[in-house]
């Protein structure tokens, strides 16, 4: 494995200026990204993971900070600038349907991003449709296919053949497998490795499922109100996880216990997370820390190592 | 626990009209629920879990029809009654909780009416009594500020909240039996910790039985008293959840066992099953997960297992069961 940084994210920020008022999406998010790695983010419903997806893909810009992609400040770049690099970072939804549209069929949703990028003849695009499609293990025929005549499972390999088509270096995932049974999930997720490991692809998976996110990511962030709180490699982060929320985030997950008397209480986190307009002073996450002292209240945690490459922004951190 | 069984699914056979093609969603489907039992009902999608229950109370889409069984509710069977007597009962003795609460929610009345409705429609109490249980109801739901709260639209609230009005909707009018179809499926596990803790309340103060259908073993295994798994319309497996977890005998639940993926399985190689769940345009004759099953041989291709039971309230249907038990795969 090449150790090449393709992705630099520094002190990023965005805020969306709604009715008036300052939206937080995202706070300053940094992070590394080597070539051929994972870079997973969870973190609860609205807590910017899609948000910083798409800053680092400049489908939106960023207020604050740098992006700087295989040593190139991207950051200021004009769609026309972007666009050669656009090839090189796909995404991938949740919903591949949104993004399909219904009266195409497969193999001409497939071609379609070729056609765009003005790439191959005519033949050469159905020749690598084929490919794809065989390669996300879907069989020929669904070239002929409408979106709705597929199921979820089949329509998230499309998803990924789509995005494989112009052979990227980048690519998110944006809650690839959410909505689909655990069954096809597992199906999805074992093509997603075996495409990263042929193809050196550098992946920023996005999920609030940890045990997925866990399982597939070199380095795991972990959002609150678009705030990294932590930020590990995953075997460390998962083992000894530091920050209260994401130890609340790790306790919430029902496992399947091994007999009965192995059953989880339900223990619920009191209350519900703060307006992104209007985060609390202090640490943001102290209205529902179960560990919260004064301090918390009024003074804010800078992020800081706590061993190596583990970081964490709370004030009783050790 | 010996108790009346509460809801007793009979043989339910139903389909669907799809174009050219018959759908068989439900394929001789029987089960009970008893007066305070958690009962949960797993299965990948379109295995037919929502169909099961929403048809046993009356709601099936115009293109769908019950060709056979009973759904017997407290001695009375629900499939024999009128559309207004089934009204009467759903929101009354049975309460239901969908899994979009957005589309379920109605987006143009305050949700403090909508919770007073559902007990004004039932004649459940008085008008005084509704707005003062509609309060209380959104307190116990974990709602803050429920007088204020009372005036707002459902796009006000978030998701989770939007599906604890839901159950404050389905509780309002103390059903003995609530069926909650993936309620949390869509929720961060932060907020689906606190709907099932609620759920789990109510559950206990009032004796409830709750049916729910969830994809997520973790769910259905902490906090179910039985656990039934559906494929292709019909039962595979019916287990109290401490013979699901130890003695699983059908090699589809083994199958969705090792698919699930946990914290600390980072080292772990994946098993999934291959394939995916049909939809079912034949009526079954064979057993209906023999494409996908490690153990299928000619005798599971020719004919069809019957549910039968290898251990106390254990039932399975596969031919195979024993060895499944033993541990072959
Ligand atoms: N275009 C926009 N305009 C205004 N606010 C936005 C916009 N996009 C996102 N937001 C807000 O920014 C915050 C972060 O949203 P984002 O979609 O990134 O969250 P997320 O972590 O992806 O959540 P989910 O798990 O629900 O997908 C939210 O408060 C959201 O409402
Ligand atoms: N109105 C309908 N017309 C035709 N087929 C239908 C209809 N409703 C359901 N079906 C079919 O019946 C089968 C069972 O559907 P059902 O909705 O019960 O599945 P489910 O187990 O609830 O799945 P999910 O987990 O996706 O909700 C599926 O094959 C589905 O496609
Ligand atoms: S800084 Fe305080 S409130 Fe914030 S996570 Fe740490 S202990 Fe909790
Ligand atoms: S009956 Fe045969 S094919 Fe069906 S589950 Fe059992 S072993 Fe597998
Ligand atoms: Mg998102
Ligand atoms: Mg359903």
């Amino acid at each position: 494995m090449s150790s090449e940084v393709l992705l630099e994210v520094h002190e990023v920020s965005k805020r969306f200026r709604v009715q008036g008022r300052d939206l937080h999406a995202v706070e300053k998010v940094s992070f590394q990204l080597q070539r051929g790695q994972t870079f997973g983010l969870v973190g609860e419903s609205g807590s910017g993971k899609s948000t910083l997806g798409r800053l680092v893909l400049k489908l939106l810009e960023a207020t604050e900070g740098r992006i700087v992609y295989q040593g190139k400040d991207i950051t200021r770049f004009t769609q026309k600038q972007m666009r050669p690099l656009r090839q090189e970072m796909q995404i991938i939804f949740q919903d591949p349907m949104a993004s399909m549209s219904p009266r195409m069929t497969i193999g001409m949703a497939i071609e379609d991003a070729m056609i765009i990028h003005r790439i191959g003849t005519k033949e050469e695009r159905q020749k690598r449709v084929d490919e794809l499609l065989e390669r996300v293990g879907l069989p020929r025929e669904v070239k002929w296919a409408y979106p709705h005549e597929l199921s979820g499972g089949q329509l998230q390999r499309v998803g990924i053949a789509r995005a494989l088509s112009l052979r990227p270096k980048l690519v998110i995932c944006d809650e690839p497998i959410s909505a689909l049974d655990v069954s096809i999930q597992v199906q999805v997720i074992q093509l997603l490795r075996e495409l990263q490991q042929d193809y050196d692809l550098t992946y920023i998976f996005i999920s609030h499922n940890l045990a997925v996110v866990e399982y597939l990511s070199d380095v795991v962030a972990v959002l609150y109100l678009g705030e990294v709180v932590e930020q590990a490699p995953a075997e460390e982060l998962f083992s000894r996880p530091t920050h209260p929320y994401t130890q609340v985030l790790i306790q919430s997950i029902l496992k399947m216990p091994r007999s009965l008397e192995e059953r989880q209480v339900l223990t619920p986190i009191q209350g519900e997370i703060p307006s992104p307009f209007d985060p609390p002073k202090g640490c943001p996450f102290h209205p529902r820390c179960p560990m919260a002292v004064d301090r918390c209240r009024t003074t804010k945690p800078e992020r800081r190592l706590i061993g190596p490459n583990h970081a964490v922004a709370c004030h009783l951190a050790t | 626990m010996v108790s009346q069984p509460l809801l007793s699914i009979e043989d339910l056979r139903v389909e669907f009209d799809r174009g050219e093609d018959t759908v068989y969603a439900v394929n001789g489907v029987s089960f009970s629920i008893a007066e305070g039992e958690t009962l949960g009902i797993v299965g990948e999608s379109g295995s037919g879990k929502s169909v099961t229950l929403m048809s046993a109370i009356g709601l099936i889409r115009e293109n769908g029809r019950i060709r056979s069984g009973r759904a017997l509710f407290q001695g009375t069977d629900l499939l024999k009654l009128s559309e207004r007597q089934l009204e009467d009962i759903r929101g009354r003795e049975i309460g239901v909780v969908f899994q979009d609460p957005m589309t379920s929610l109605n987006p143009v009345m305050r949700i403090g009416d909508q919770i007073m409705e559902a007990m004004l429609a039932h004649h459940f109490c008085s008008h005084r009594e509704a707005f003062e249980r509609t309060l209380q109801l959104l307190h116990e739901m974990g709602i803050p500020e429920p007088r204020a709260r009372f005036r707002n639209y459902p796009h006000e609230f978030s998701g989770g909240m939007r599906q604890r009005i839901m159950m404050a909707i389905a509780l309002a009018c103390e059903p003995q039996l609530l069926i909650a179809d993936e309620p949390t499926t869509a929720l961060d596990v932060t907020v689906q910790m606190q709907i099932l803790a609620l759920l789990e309340e109510q559950r206990r103060k009032r004796n409830m039985a709750v049916a729910i259908i969830t994809h997520d073993f973790g769910v259905a295994t902490n906090f179910c008293d039985r656990i039934i798994v559906l494929y292709a319309g019909q039962i595979m497996e019916v287990a109290d959840t401490g013979a699901f977890i130890r003695e699983s005998a059908h090699p589809y639940t083994v199958g969705l066992k090792h698919s699930i993926i946990e914290i600390g399985h980072r080292a772990k190689p994946l098993k999934p099953i291959p394939g995916m769940a049909p939809t079912v345009t034949e009526m079954p004759r064979s057993c209906s997960f023999a494409p996908r099953c490690p153990l299928a041989t000619e005798r599971c291709r020719n004919e069809l297992p019957q549910l039968r039971e290898i251990g106390p309230g254990h039932w399975v249907a596969c031919h195979r069961a024993e060895e499944v038990l033993a541990d072959v795969i």
